[in-house]
């Protein structure tokens, strides 16, 4: 049973393909003197173009960390990250802007990204058929459910036709109906554009459900624990018995790591 | 054993996505509608006019100095069919148009320079507030004398009176943005301007329409005291209308200015707090009746 765990795949060993996104040796320290906090400590992550990672840790192990400086919204204190294109950010909160409708909320982002105006209304139209959404476009997202407003999001994701998605928690907010029905939606989005995903959640199974890769972050100061390749084929189903199993070895092995911690 | 903490269920939300949750009720009838937002006003006016009524009965005040409402009622009318009451009304709308709007394009841009600029914020960013909290009047011994009772010294109280809430407005509009839209602002490439076009500036909305309102407030009233102490010859207004009335103590007269002076306020306040509905109801936000 606990076979499952200790394979560690080395972050390099992906091949010959370039990574999506690379962070060497990543370190960020907030604070200085007494009040000093160091948020994660010599951070080695590869993510290869098209893979889905998913990032578990206990809570205040530096994930929201890691990706804020990936978006460059935060500088590393030392090491450093490449990003090869465009970055898009899912956020915990599916941050529409409440005085936009749905469509107007994805032309604003084609806008930012340089489309013509003539093409958006078009591409804003297309990319709310892919999220299954075009009967709501008119809507404002006061008038959307919490899962629309995340499908919003994610239609929003496309319009930045970016090479590297961060996604913060993003269903943290849902009840787990609609959290297991946006994993579905997340990962049909996914195949279909084949970005690549760092995906950040407290929730082992939703970790294990989607992703190719599922690295455990220590806390205090935040580090890879462990890189875990999850072989389990797709589709998969989040309340499957090899989902759960390999969540509850993967659970085991974080509750070590705090307890060792702790300790 | 798991670790899975699933949310729990907050709000109404079916998997298939197709209930949507809607706070907008459509009226059953316009008619209805209307009825139910006019009959308290009528309502409220018929008691002051009950009560106003009543004091004249009881003689209160001899007749001369406290007219009857017919009594101001029919000289109102009376006035407004004299070429005098029309010529009144449109230099005071005249001046409130010109000296608001000076107000509006003065506050708008000290509001965006203080939110903006640090070093400015913290020079003049408490000045702002302390203007307001002026009373206005008490720049006009100060303005007749600097502009030797011309028009000018009303524009200049009317924007020593306005300009302050409408920056104020803004500023705590912009400092109040949701730091989530910035980021997502920026995460979606947003450059500076873009970034105040498109997210900012929109977000400050509600707050600016505020200061509007507010503004505007201060403005009517700073007129109206400019325009009873800064009489400018040859030059009829509300103000001036009202002062000579009071001078030869017509006060069917002085209370049907009155009466003018109230409904151009409310008219204009109306128009302001149907901007920030509108505002608040097409964002979602709580519409206190």
């Amino acid at each position: 049973m606990t076979s499952a765990v200790t394979d560690v795949v080395s972050p390099r060993a992906t091949g010959a393909v370039p990574p999506a996104l690379h962070i060497e040796n990543v370190t960020k320290v907030f604070g200085a003197d007494e009040k000093r906090t160091v948020a994660l400590k010599g951070v080695n992550l590869d993510v290869a173009p098209g893979e889905f990672v998913t990032v578990v840790g206990a809570s205040g192990c530096g994930k929201s960390t890691l990706l804020n400086l990936v978006a460059g919204l935060e500088q590393p204190t030392s090491g450093h990250i490449d990003v090869g294109g465009r970055i898009a950010f899912m956020f915990q909160e599916a941050t529409l802007l409440p005085w936009l409708t749905a469509r107007r909320n994805i032309e604003l982002a084609l806008r930012l990204h340089g489309i013509p105006r003539a093409e958006r209304p078009d591409r804003a139209q297309e990319l709310l058929e892919v999220v299954r959404l075009s009967g709501v476009a008119d809507k404002r997202p006061h008038e959307l459910s919490g899962g629309m407003r995340q499908r919003v999001a994610l239609a929003r994701v496309l319009a930045q036709e970016a090479a590297v998605v961060l996604m913060d928690e993003p269903l943290g907010a849902l009840d787990a109906m609609t959290r297991d029905h946006m994993h579905d939606e997340i990962e049909r989005v996914w195949e279909r554009h084949r970005f690549c995903v760092l995906f950040v959640t407290h929730n082992m199974r939703e970790a294990v459900r989607l992703a190719d890769r599922v690295v455990l972050m220590s806390s205090s100061p935040g580090r890879v624990k462990l890189d875990q390749q999850i072989t389990v084929p797709r589709p998969r189903r989040i309340d499957s018995a090899e989902v759960a199993e390999l969540a509850s070895d993967l659970t085991e092995a974080l509750r070590e790591e705090v307890a060792a911690h702790v300790r | 054993m798991s670790v899975d903490v699933a949310a729990p269920p907050t709000e109404l939300d079916a998997p298939d996505d197709d209930v949507i949750v809607s706070r907008r009720h459509r009226p059953l009838s316009v008619a209805r509608t209307a009825w139910s937002w006019i009959w308290p006003k009528l309502a409220a006016v018929a008691i002051v006019l009950g009560i106003w009524q009543f004091l004249v009965w009881i003689e209160w005040k001899p007749i001369y100095v406290f007219p009857a409402p017919a009594t101001v009622f029919s000289e109102l009318g009376n006035l407004m069919t004299t070429q005098r009451f029309w010529e009144s009304v449109a230099t005071t709308l005249r001046r409130a148009a010109f000296g608001y709007t000076a107000a509006l394009v003065i506050g708008s841009i000290l509001g965006i320079l203080v939110s903006r600029i640090r070093i400015l914020r913290a020079a003049v960013g408490s000045l702002i507030t302390g203007l307001q909290t002026m009373p206005s009047i008490a720049w006009f011994p100060f303005a007749i004398i600097v502009f030797s009772g011309t028009e000018n010294a009303i524009y200049f109280v009317v924007v020593l009176g306005a300009a302050p809430s409408i920056a104020n407005g803004i500023i705590s509009g912009i400092d109040h943005v949701p730091p989530s839209f910035v980021r997502l602002g920026k995460v979606m490439g947003a450059n500076n301007y873009s970034l105040y076009r498109h997210v900012v500036l929109p977000a400050a909305l509600p707050s600016y329409v505020a200061g509007l309102s507010q503004g505007w407030a201060f403005a009517w009233r700073s007129l109206m005291a400019g325009e009873l102490l800064v009489i400018v010859l040859g030059v009829t207004s509300i103000g001036a209308s009202l002062d000579f009335a009071r001078q030869f103590v017509h006060m069917d007269q002085v209370m049907a200015w009155m009466i003018v002076i109230l409904v151009i306020g409310m008219v204009a306040d109306s128009i302001f707090t149907t901007m920030s509905r509108t505002l608040r109801r097409r964002r979602g936000l709580a519409i206190d009746d």
